[in-house]
């Protein structure tokens, strides 16, 4: 692909900008990018391009990745929202950061196709807290079994959801419990 | 200890030089990253949730202080202090640049022998480092691991039971680890394999960064290596590939020492000869000069060509010599050319020593 400003050099510089919900995509030769002044304001001073921060480079991505094939199913004013904190998702592909720990839920259909694309992969299989990370893996078992015993009464299996249900009572009885006697991971 | 102390002097045990393959590795570095699932993360945060983070790690420091280290951890508030002193410890790598300059909220524990720094509200809550001497990744993994440990017992980390540690962005999600290993790789510039090293090293997961990390330059030729991904491995398992990676590079930085000996021992004698020269006799140096003659000589005590001289010297004056610390030293501001002087002076005398 060609430079669409000198229209010699090769394109190795592409950006994604979204202006008022609007993307606006740009391939430049480096010479060319640097003219322009395109990083004028996202290079901090005394850094040389290329050297964008792992944020801005994150953020060019999101940008590809939320309105790339989505556009037309998520109009701007369904556009996915933390509950906890408020941050939006295109609040997040700009700055590159997010603003709670519960956006990882919140956001979680948007996250995961990013997550992936980052580190390959989308499961943990490291360390996990002494304390607490027992008790937060069965918070998150008990959401699987709320959504399971949605699915079970949507398919009127009544015999499959009365079993969840009672797998929810032992569950949430187990997290009030506080943790105590819970298994060290 | 007093923080006037700890701006001061310019050794920590990861200058230390006594660990293992010292003539290429200056030190190993593990830095896990932490969140609190109650808080906002610290870029949108207020003041008041940035001091009760502050005072709940308050508590951890005191679980970790008693693990029996055998060294005490004591938590320094940023804002208060001038950012002259706060440079001092960017130096010292026991704070990130971006925690220097937005000091505002943050603070950071740091252990009295300076191998623990426990950065607080960074990009994440915590950002719990430990740096040790030399090829030593498995000993600074299992001390960082200890004093997450220890903090835990206090503070309610976001954790997700699929995505694993919870991090402000997303590239550090999972483990929250990033292992780096810090190196001294003349001999690769010089025989022009860098740029083709570190291009394999990125198709191998693994990223290569200036001695100050992200986006700085590579000052000396002192690179590091780190872990690209946190996620979807174990803690041991992306520590282990750093590792045996990095065993690969001191082998073919050590080939190409061996190769300019044989080939080039008079050019190569002439240039850490100069360097020694310059360095111990110049009267005006800039910080860039002497990080580039530093490296020469440092090149040279490989090659057994300064037999009084050694690594932690050097190491030493690597810090020494930074603007930040020169006038920490001189207890006032400078300018350049007042910078310029003290540092040769500094560095002359260290050599004579």
């Amino acid at each position: 692909m060609q430079c669409e400003r000198c229209g010699q050099r090769p394109a190795t510089v592409f950006q994604t900008f979204i202006v008022n919900g609007h993307k606006q995509e740009h391939q430049l030769c480096e010479e060319c990018a640097r003219e322009h002044g395109a990083f004028e304001g996202f290079t901090p001073p005394g850094f040389s391009f290329p050297n964008l921060s792992i944020q801005q480079l994150l953020a060019s991505f999101l940008g590809q990745e939320s309105f790339g094939g989505s556009a037309q199913v998520m109009p701007p004013q369904v556009e996915p929202q933390c509950k906890n904190c408020g941050m939006t998702y295109s609040q997040f592909a700009n700055s590159g950061r997010l603003g709670c720990a519960q956006c990882y839920d919140y956001l979680d259909a948007q996250m995961v196709p990013l997550i992936k694309r980052i580190q390959g992969t989308t499961v943990h299989t490291g360390k996990a807290p002494k304390r607490t990370g027992g008790l937060a893996r069965k918070r998150q078992d008990l959401e699987g079994l709320k959504r399971q015993l949605q699915a079970a009464i949507r398919n009127e299996n009544y015999e499959e959801a009365a079993r969840v249900r009672d797998a929810i009572k032992n569950m949430e009885s187990q997290i009030q419990a506080g943790g105590a006697g819970d298994a060290v991971e | 200890m007093p923080w006037n102390k700890l701006v001061s002097q310019p050794v920590s045990r990861w200058m230390e030089a006594t660990g293992p393959l010292a003539e290429v590795v200056l030190s190993a570095r593990i830095r896990l990253a932490r969140n609190l699932g109650h808080l906002p993360f610290p870029h949108r945060m207020n003041g008041t949730q940035a001091e009760e983070l502050i005072r709940q790690v308050e508590a951890g420091v005191k679980e970790v202080n008693l693990m029996g280290l055998g060294t005490k951890v004591d938590l320094y508030r940023l804002g208060a202090m001038p950012s002259l002193e706060r440079q001092v410890l960017v130096d010292k790598h026991l704070i990130s640049p971006q925690l220097a300059q937005e000091a505002g909220p943050g603070a950071v524990a740091v252990s009295e022998d300076e191998a623990i720094s426990i950065m607080i509200n960074e990009e994440d809550h915590l950002r719990i480092q430990c740096l040790a001497p030399g090829l030593q990744l498995q000993e600074a993994w299992r001390l960082a691991s200890a004093v997450d440990d220890a903090l835990e017992q206090k503070l309610d980390y976001a954790f997700h039971a699929q995505r694993g540690y919870l991090t402000a962005c997303p590239t550090n999600v999972g483990t929250g680890l990033r292992a780096s290993v810090m190196m001294h790789l003349p001999g690769l510039v010089l025989t022009q394999q860098a740029g083709q090293l570190f291009h394999s090293l990125s198709q191998l997961g693994l990223v290569v960064r200036g001695l100050y990390g992200e986006g700085t330059e590579a000052a000396g030729h002192i690179f590091q290596i780190s872990n690209q991904t946190s996620l979807g491995k174990t803690e041991e398992e992306i520590i282990e590939h750093l590792e045996s990676v990095c065993q690969k590079v001191i082998q073919a930085e050590k080939q190409a020492r061996q190769h300019l000996w044989g080939e080039m021992k008079l050019q190569l004698e002439d240039r850490v000869g100069r360097a020694y020269g310059l360095l111990s006799s110049a009267r005006i140096m800039t910080s860039e000069e002497a990080m580039k003659l530093l490296s020469d000589v440092r090149l040279g005590i490989g090659l057994g060509m300064f037999p009084k001289l050694n690594y932690r010297t050097m190491n030493e004056l690597m810090v020494a010599t930074q603007p930040a610390f020169l006038q920490k030293q001189a207890g006032q501001e400078l300018n350049p050319l007042e910078r310029d002087v003290r540092r040769a002076a500094l560095v002359r005398s260290k050599l004579a020593a």
